[in-house]
């Protein structure tokens, strides 16, 4: 099978195979030297700046971007909408392989990595939001392994753990939502404990439900963006049914995601009002949380609907980019941007080059464990044997 | 110590549990936290800082901390403005806050919060708040996440970033090992200025609004520390607006852990109501497909009937038709028959009279009499 | 173990921790009851 895709694929990959090559040498170079040399050789953290890119992209971003398991599978299983089904392979992939990367790219964060199982086997900080984080991040790893595993299993054939994986569906959706609900939103959580630090228009007592709503939506948007990828390069793979549902899921998947932008829209307005942070929308970061608040909540979600209406896939699917780099954004402004706001410009924050190296190393990670899965394990179609078992 | 954290999971047993629950009912309903009664505090009064950073070179003795890159006798280091670091605990800095009036000198180091931010964002619990008033940092449990730096309101902790395998977060201790041994805090002992006050933070408060009472046009009628952030165990009285040398006066009065009681409080009623909600959900969309199911199979069944019907009304009706023209054949045939008789009858008679009658005597004669007329 | 909590700290650390393992309780119990709750439907 994998020389198959190697052949048909071969002109698309050849490219991409020798820049993610030259990624993962470099990435292991910077690994090595973070992990010898210290934070300080391979980043610009800072006693100001204790969280840079790390946290504010692979963390924050990386855990809204994987929503899509939870979204999906939600959708599908608890919120009865079977047509999408064929999207949940994909989706719960999606989520697996963006969780583990972001527990990878803490390993180099943290600065004793093998300590991170202390929160729980040492002592518990239970009045940390991190603490909370941590457990749910834990836990919801392993719920998306177990989601994920069906696949594996059919693909090595290990027929009596399959069904007993398939059989914990439910069980696993249930509890994933909930675990979901609560490390995104507390996420934004975090940033409540420093409201002398995190710029007034962004910080707000609503932080959580604003991180939690807009995982939805990051979560819907990723799905769009990884299908339509995935179109593009693995077709060859997918079934007759995914190929069939895959034009209903993005006009689904459109619509929901504009009515949830439209939401999350309301309840920023709300923000605003409830802290009577108006007369700031004058200042720099007032025309800069404009700029997210229009340019990538407003009109994502006006586009999607325009999309949806019109039934214009292609416009749909630009959204969806247009909807992640939106998401992309308001982490970095919480996290980074926004952030230490009332620091002089010489005591802010930008990253290294190697820091932004070691994350383009994780992503690619990310992308080669993809292909690898869905060229090998049945994501993209049901495998033969188990076609009617739902 | 009101509880061994370490073993917070060990005591909560089940009979533990109850007990202890039980016992601090009454406590728990009451949320005013008086905090450690006799613990200490230091009051420094800026405006009897010379500036002559003593205080930096005994804690950088006391804490055993690698030498400065400039001797701490060099006073040209004040003329920029710095920070606690992995290897400063404490820092003086200067502001000249009017044209040419003397700067003003004023240290900084962690302020020993009576509800540390960094205590409460750490999902270890490597920070203390201990009874002789100084927060304490465990390495020894520490992971590095470094959550405590983005949660102190002062910018205190540092990070040893520089090391690759044993980094730590550092920051004052309030000479923790010498209160212990009933010493004062190194920056106390060394100050010849008497800027630095040590003793009951009760007792200094007094001592600051007393100086403030005596000396009203020399001091800002404000105790900074007293109620900033739920209130320190440093304590500030400054003849300059406090705002004007970078002491940040919009930090509010709640302590950071209430900042997050919010969201913290809302995790379990999450768990507590998702499952319901969700379990509705569900629920409700199973029905809506149970329901779908059958009433698809009741069209189904329904059509079937209905085609039956009119397969049989079609049967029937078609049974009918085959019937009438079985009938309006056999009529047909019978007429022709009889007309051919008729006919030949006519011949007959025509022919010979006496054969017709006898055959049909009546008929042939109604016949003959017909067709001869 | 027997005083009272002096701090909000200590408090939340105490009630925060109990939570938790309610939660832990919550989520399996409720899970069970769903079962007990629908194990005799028809379909």
């Amino acid at each position: 099978m994998s020389d198959h895709t190697a052949e048909t694929g071969k002109s698309v990959f050849t490219l991409f195979n020798l820049v993610a090559g030259i990624i993962v040498v470099m990435g292991l170079i910077l690994t090595f030297l973070r992990f010898t040399g210290g934070l300080s050789t391979v980043t610009n953290l800072s006693d100001y700046n204790p969280w840079g890119i790390w946290i504010g992209f692979d963390l924050l971003t990386g855990v809204a971007l994987a929503a899509g398991g939870y979204v999906t599978s939600a959708a599908v299983y608890i919120f009865g909408m079977k047509k999408y089904h064929s999207a949940v392979r994909p989706a719960v992939l999606t989520g697996f392989l963006g969780y583990a990367l972001v527990v990878l790219a803490l390993n180099y964060d943290v600065g004793r990595p093998w300590r991170l199982p202390y929160p729980f086997i040492m002592q518990q900080g239970t009045t940390s939001l991190l603490f909370e984080v941590a457990a749910c991040v834990a836990l919801y790893l392993s719920v998306l392994f177990l989601e994920y595993s069906p696949a594996a299993l059919e693909w090595l054939g290990l027929k009596r753990a399959r069904n007993l994986a398939i059989k914990l569906t439910m069980a696993l959706t249930f509890f994933g939502v909930i675990l979901s609900t609560l490390h995104q939103s507390s996420l934004g959580a975090l940033y409540l404990i420093a409201p002398s630090k995190l710029h007034p228009l962004w910080y707000s007592t609503y932080l959580p439900v604003y991180f939690f709503v807009s995982s939805i939506i990051a979560g819907i948007s990723m799905v769009l963006f990884e299908s339509t990828l995935s179109h593009r390069y693995f077709k060859d793979k997918m079934s007759r049914t995914y190929l069939d549902e895959h034009n209903p899921v993005t006009l689904g998947f459109g619509k929901a995601a504009s009515y949830v932008l439209a939401g999350y829209f309301i309840i920023k307005i709300i923000g605003i009002s409830v802290d009577n942070n108006w007369h700031l929308l004058g200042t720099g970061y007032g025309v800069w949380f404009l700029v997210e608040l229009l340019g990538f909540v407003a009109l994502p979600c006006f586009l999607y609907a325009v999309g949806v209406r019109e039934k214009n896939l292609l416009l749909i699917r630009c959204t969806a980019v247009w909807t992640v780099l939106g998401v992309v954004l308001n982490r970095l402004n919480v996290s980074l941007i926004a952030f230490n706001y009332h620091l002089p410009s010489t005591e802010r924050y930008v990253p290294h080059w190697m820091e932004v190296g070691i994350t383009l190393f994780i992503v690619t990670l990310g992308v080669l464990a993809f292909r690898f899965i869905v060229t090998r394990m049945p994501i993209f179609y049901e495998h033969p044997d188990y076609e009617d078992a739902h | 110590m009101s509880i061994s954290r370490r073993k917070f999971l060990g005591w909560i047993g089940a009979a533990g549990m109850t007990s202890a629950v039980g016992r601090k009912a009454h406590a728990a309903s009451n949320k005013q936290f008086t905090g450690y009664a006799e613990a200490n505090a230091v009051l420094h009064d800026i405006s009897l800082c010379i500036g002559c950073r003593k205080c930096e070179d005994a804690c950088n003795k006391v804490n055993d901390l690698p030498p400065p890159k400039a001797s701490f006798s060099d006073l040209s280091v004040l003329e920029a403005s710095r920070r606690t670091d992995a290897y400063t605990y404490t820092v003086v800095n200067q502001k000249q806050t009017s044209g040419n009036a003397k700067p003003v000198f004023f240290k900084n180091q962690c302020n020993h919060c009576l509800e540390p931010a960094c205590a409460s964002a750490c999902f270890v619990q490597a920070f203390r708040k201990t009874d002789t008033g100084a927060v304490t940092y465990d390495e020894t449990v520490c992971v590095g996440c470094r959550y405590c730096m983005v949660a102190c309101p002062f910018e205190i902790p540092a990070y040893e970033y520089d090391k690759a395998l044993t980094p730590r977060v550092t920051k004052c201790t309030m000479c923790y090992p010498r209160l212990i041994d009933g010493k004062l805090p190194g920056c106390v002992e060394a100050c010849p200025a008497e800027a630095l006050s040590f003793g009951k933070r009760d007792d200094l408060l007094a001592l600051a609004r007393e100086r403030i009472r005596k000396f009203p046009e020399r001091y800002v009628n404000h105790v900074y520390g007293e109620h900033e952030m739920g209130g320190t165990s440093w304590l500030y009285l400054s003849n300059v607006p406090f705002d004007r040398i970078g002491m940040r006066m919009d930090l509010g009065t709640r302590p950071a852990g209430e900042l997050t009681a919010g969201a913290l409080g809302a995790v379990p009623i999450v768990v507590g109501l998702w499952p319901i909600l969700l379990g509705g959900i569900y629920a409700v969309s199973k029905r809506k497909d149970k329901i779908a199911a059958e009433e698809q199979a009741e069209a189904v069944a329904a059509a079937l009937e209905e085609a039956n019907a009119a397969a049989d009304a079609r049967l029937t009706s078609e049974l009918e038709k085959a019937e009438k023209q079985k009938q309006l054949a056999i009529e047909k045939e019978v007429q022709k028959a009889l007309e051919e008789q008729a006919a030949a009858a006519a011949e007959k008679a025509a022919g010979a009279d006496g054969t017709a009658d006898v055959d049909k005597p009546e008929a042939g004669d109604d016949d003959s009499r017909s067709s001869t007329e | 173990m027997g005083d009272v909590f002096l701090t909000l700290q200590d408090f939340m650390t105490f009630t925060k921790g109990v939570t938790y393992l309610i939660m832990v309780a919550a989520l399996c119990g409720i899970g069970l009851f769903w079962r007990f709750l629908n194990a005799r439907d028809d379909d």
